[in-house]
This record gives C-alpha cells, structure tokens and sequence, in this order.
C-alpha cells in the first residue's frame, strides 16, 4: 500500500479491464513520472469522453453530435441494416470497407448469465427503425458465438413476419470469437458470403 | 506413435529427470511413494492438459518450486516432435512445438496421444454417471476433434439456458400471479428467448448425443473383446447409451442429427412447465448415461470388486482398441493395474497390449509382472528413474 493520491490512482486503474495489480502500479508510476502537459492531456480525454461522446439518436454508435457520421452520410443507402453488438464492431466493419449501409449498434447481446435480456438491448429501438418500411435486408452482425447466435435467432425470429430478407455473416470468421478481432480480409468476405438465415 | 524421451522439471516428486524410452513395453517398478505415477501422470498431462488425479494445477508442481516443465520427444509416423509444457499454478499455461511458442496451450492437443489406466477409473464403473460421461467425450474428442467445440457449445448454451430458468422473470411469476400463458408482454418475451436457447440446445445436443451414439456402436464391440480377455471367459461385457432425449428413455435411438434435433425439442417443449419449476434443464446430453451390464445385471451396484476392476480396465483398453483400429494409435499406460489381477490375467492382459507401439507399465513388485511383457525395465526410487534392463 502506497499512501493517498498515488495508491488512489492504482485503485482507479485496477478497475479497469485488462488491467491487473502490477500494470496498475505501473502505469501508475509512469504518469507521476511524465511530463505535467502529457498528464494534462490524458486528464482531458478522459473527461472529454464523458462530456462530449454520446450515443447516436438513430443508430446508438458513439457520436460526438445527435447524430452519428454514418448515419449523417447522405450516400449511403437505407436499404441495408447491419446489426452489431458494439460500437467497436462498426469500427471493424468500415475497415473492411465492404459495407455502404447503415448500422444499428444493440449495446450488447442477450446472456441470461449476466442477466441482459431483450428489454437490456437497443432491440424495440431497432423494430421502430424496421417499421419506417425503408430496410430492404437486414445484416445480423453479432459476434459468432453463443451469446451472438442466440441474439441473431431472436432477432430473426422478430423479424420475420415483416418481410424483410435476414442474412447472417457467412462461417469463416473464427467460431467462439469477437467480430472485432477478425482481420479486414476475413470479415470482408464474411460479408460478401452472407446468407440468408433460416428460423 | 511413441515417446523417445521425456524431462520433468519440477513436477510433483521431481526436481529434474530425464528418461529415454524404446517402442514396445516398459516397466518401471518401485516401492510406493517413488514417483512411478508422477511420471505417467506428466504424459497424461502432456497429452489431455489435465491430470487424473487433481483438477487444479498447483499439486502438480513440486513443493517449493514455482512452474513445473514436461517435455517430450514424441516419434510418430518416423516423424519427432517436442513438445514442451510449462505449467504456473493459476496462470494459462504455455506450451512449445519443436522449440517455436503456440498461442495457446490446446494447441498441442493430439502432439502425444495417451490412453491411460488408473486405480482412479474404478469410478468409471462405480461413480456417477458423469464419469461415464466424461469418459465418452474425451474419447469422443481423441476420435473426432471437432466435437472439442460442439462440447463447449452446449455447455455454454445449457449454462445460458439454465441461467434464464433460475433468474428469469419466467421462474418467479410460474408460481406466482402472471401465468406462463397469461399473454403478459414481458413474459412473452422471456418465452421467446427460451424458444431461442431451446432451439440452440437442441441442435448442439443433438450433434453430442449422435456423435456418443456412434462412438457407443464402435466401442462396445472392442469392450465386449477386451473384457473377455482380462476376465478370461467370465460374463459378458456391455455398454449401452441411455438418452434423456428419448423421452421415456425406451426406445431405439439412431445417430441421425434431424431426428434428434426434433426429438430434444419436443423433449423440452414438454417438459418446459417443470424445468421453469425446478429452474434447470432436465432433457439432453449433460443427462444422459452410459449403461454398463456385464450378463443381465448392471455393473453399478451388483458387480464384486474384482470384475468392477476389470470392467473399468476393459473400458480402457477399448478406447486403445478404437483409437488404434482408427490409424491414431496412442501411447497405453497402465498404472498399478497387476496388483489387483491374478496371475491368469496378468498373462491375458500382457499378451494382449504385448504388440502395442508402446505400452508404459507401473508396478510397486518386480514379481507381478508377467514373462510376456519383455521389454525395458527402470527402477523408480526416490525422484530418480534408472533403466536396469
Ligand atoms: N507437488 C509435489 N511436490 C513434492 N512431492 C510430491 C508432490 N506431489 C506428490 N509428491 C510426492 O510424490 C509421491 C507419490 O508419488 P507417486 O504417486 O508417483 O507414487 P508411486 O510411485 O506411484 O507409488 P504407489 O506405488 O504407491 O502408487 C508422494 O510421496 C508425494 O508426497
Ligand atoms: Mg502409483
Ligand atoms: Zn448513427
């Protein structure tokens, strides 16, 4: 135990993911050792992110405005809906530069064992934009694994009675993983080889 | 397949051995407490990434010290292979393939085979069903390893689904005011993600179930041979798969995936009031049971002692028997398995592995071994392994 500020900013630290004891202490110790301007712009970022990002009216992205770039791009088309978990998976998808479409970001995916259902999910949000009648096909983009199949049988059974052609990224991806971690090359053809999702 | 050579540092008994093996049967015998387990205990390991005796990792590494390394020269198809495993009590652990690191450690899973037989398997016979259980799946994975993952599938979706029985909505108001059919949106809702992990259950469950069911067929026929043999004539060994999926369990199942998938759900469908009730899953593979019979009579409950031993034995060698009818022969290890035979079947059995790649015997007296089984021989005392034939 170190005393007041310095143990304060471990503790702090600890709590985040990924971030053990020992890294705490660090990080911990790099920052009291950085330069004060340094310091100050990483204080800044991080009350930035609370202040100023916010989530996108329509498709729940982070947005810095009302609204998020994606769904501000007046040249891409309505017609196509993909469907993602985190706002980290749209940033993988616009790597792969293969999709022109729209994004809908859930905020996560239905797990009993964390206690996140339906009603926890952007999902009555996202029948809203469906019933506006501009979606042709809906791009079911969850991660490929238990938790992420489960959310995109669901959501295609909701779908379903609508009309609306539900595909599911084609197999490739690494089963079992996040959609984030799979390289440009990998997810693009995932999207190109895209299937229609029976239920 | 074989091992050439095999270093323990640090693990259990051992601050460091080395021991070069032949092809064929080794003996290594020494008083109790030498470290004769230990030592086919680190193949177990090497070759499963579990031990037979501890499901944590720490007993594993000797008293005192902080990782314990396994290594071993492993020669298959004329091809050498090292694979070396270091082991850190509560921390993943890391794993080399001829010297180059591998992202994780399931990486060298199928680099050594074993098959390995214990005192601990009397549990196989005697135990729970998920002994049983457990015994089919690792078998199941050695044959086929794509079922590594459709495994873990259903166990992630049977947790899942369970978790939503326990804590959902759905369970409190079955038994109070709002009724499973009452219309209520909200337990409509909880219903519709049940028929989600339903459906998902049942086609994992589906695939597990006719995945065991034909190893099962595959099996029984070397089992029947192997427990002949180390019983010398006396009874007739069987197994047979008992499946919850099967409604009331009486019926003929074969290891077709849609007739299962359909079964299991309508399994669930008509047992959902009670599992909303009792707040877990009732119907699927994580209940099924292996039935052991030897004649008429189960072995759980009527067989003696020795035929138990035999039984378990048996179930053994024919997951050798299978793998090596498969073109996948693995390394056998039997561990203390004279002691408990008469001299008649000490001989049936040496005959019987006699021709194996590679047998690894333990025994705590040079005497129980029978003449058939001419091979290397190695003293264990003390933490030190010394060839002497
Ligand atoms: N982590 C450890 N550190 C040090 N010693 C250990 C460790 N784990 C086990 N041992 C010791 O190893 C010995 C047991 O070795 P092992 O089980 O291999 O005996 P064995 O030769 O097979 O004997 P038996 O004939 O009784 O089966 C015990 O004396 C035990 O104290
Ligand atoms: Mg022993
Ligand atoms: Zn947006």
């Amino acid at each position: 135990m170190y005393e007041g500020a310095i143990q304060d900013l471990i503790d702090e630290l600890g709590r985040l993911p990924g971030v053990g004891p020992k890294s705490a202490q660090r990080i911990a110790f790099h920052i009291l050792s950085a330069e004060q301007a340094d310091v100050t712009r990483l204080a800044t970022a991080l009350r930035r992110v609370k202040e100023q990002v916010r989530f996108c009216r329509i498709c729940f992205n982070v947005a810095e405005a009302d609204e998020c770039r994606i769904c501000r791009d007046a040249r891409r088309t309505d017609e196509v809906l993909c469907v993602v978990e985190e706002p980290k998976d749209v940033v993988a998808i616009e790597r792969t530069g293969e999709f022109r479409g729209r994004y809908h970001v859930l905020g996560g995916a239905i797990n009993p064992l964390e206690g996140v259902g339906p009603d926890n999910l952007r999902i009555r949000e996202l029948m809203t934009r469906l019933s506006g009648g501009a979606v042709k096909e809906l791009i079911l983009a969850t991660d490929p694994n238990t938790e992420g199949e489960a959310t995109a049988t669901y959501l295609a059974l909701l779908v379903k009675p609508m009309g609306i052609a539900v595909t599911r990224l084609a197999s490739g991806l690494p089963v079992g993983g996040d959609l984030e971690y799979a390289d440009e090359i990998t997810l693009g053809r995932a999207f190109e080889g895209r299937r229609a999702l029976d239920v | 397949m074989y091992v050439r050579q095999v270093e323990l540092v640090d693990f259990r008994s051992y601050p460091q051995v080395s021991v070069t093996l032949d092809p064929g049967p080794s003996v290594f015998v020494g008083p109790n407490g030498q470290g004769k387990t230990n030592l086919m205990e680190a193949l177990g390991y090497l070759a499963t990434l579990g031990s037979h005796r501890v499901s944590s990792d720490a007993p594993l590494v000797r008293a005192g010290a902080e990782r314990a390394v396994v290594r071993a020269v492993v020669v298959n198809d004329g091809r050498e292979l090292l694979v070396e495993l270091e082991l850190v009590p509560g921390k993943a652990n890391r794993a080399r393939l001829n010297r180059s690191p591998v992202p994780r450690a399931r990486e060298i899973l199928g680099a050594l085979r074993t098959v390995l037989f214990a005192p601990e398997d009397l549990a196989l016979v005697r135990g729970d069903p998920a002994e049983r259980r457990r015994y089919l799946d690792e078998l199941l994975v050695a044959r086929y390893p794509r079922y590594a993952g459709v495994r873990a599938d259903y166990e992630r979706v049977l947790k899942q689904r369970n978790a939503l029985l326990r804590t959902s909505y759905l369970a409190r108001r079955a038994g109070g005011r709002r009724k499973v059919d009452s219309g209520d949106p909200a337990v409509a809702a909880d219903l519709r993600t049940l028929d989600v992990w339903d459906s998902h259950l049942a086609r994992h469950g589906a695939d597990l179930v006719a995945g065991r069911l034909e190893l099962v067929a595959g099996l029984v026929p070397h089992l029947e041979k192997a427990y002949d043999a180390v019983s010398q004539g006396k009874g007739r060994a069987r197994a047979a798969y008992k499946s919850t999926v099967d409604g009331d369990g009486s019926g003929e199942l074969t290891p077709d995936r849609d007739v299962l998938t359909a079964r299991l759900s309508a399994a669930l469908a008509k047992a959902r009031p009670s599992e909303v009730e009792r707040g877990t899953t009732l119907h699927g593979p994580h209940r099924d049971e292996l039935l052991l019979t030897l004649g008429d009579l189960p072995v759980r409950g009527y067989a003696s002692h020795g035929e138990c031993w035999s039984f378990a034995l048996a179930l053994r060698l024919a997951s050798f028997e299978l793998l090596r009818a498969a073109g996948a022969e693995p390394v056998l290890i039997l561990d203390d398995v004279f002691a408990e035979l008469d001299a008649g079947r000490r001989e049936r059995l040496a005959d019987l592995v006699a021709g194996a790649d590679q047998v690894l015997v333990t025994c705590a007296v040079a005497a129980d071994v029978p003449e058939a089984l001419q091979g290397g021989r190695f003293d264990v005392a003390a933490g030190e392994v010394r060839r002497v034939v």
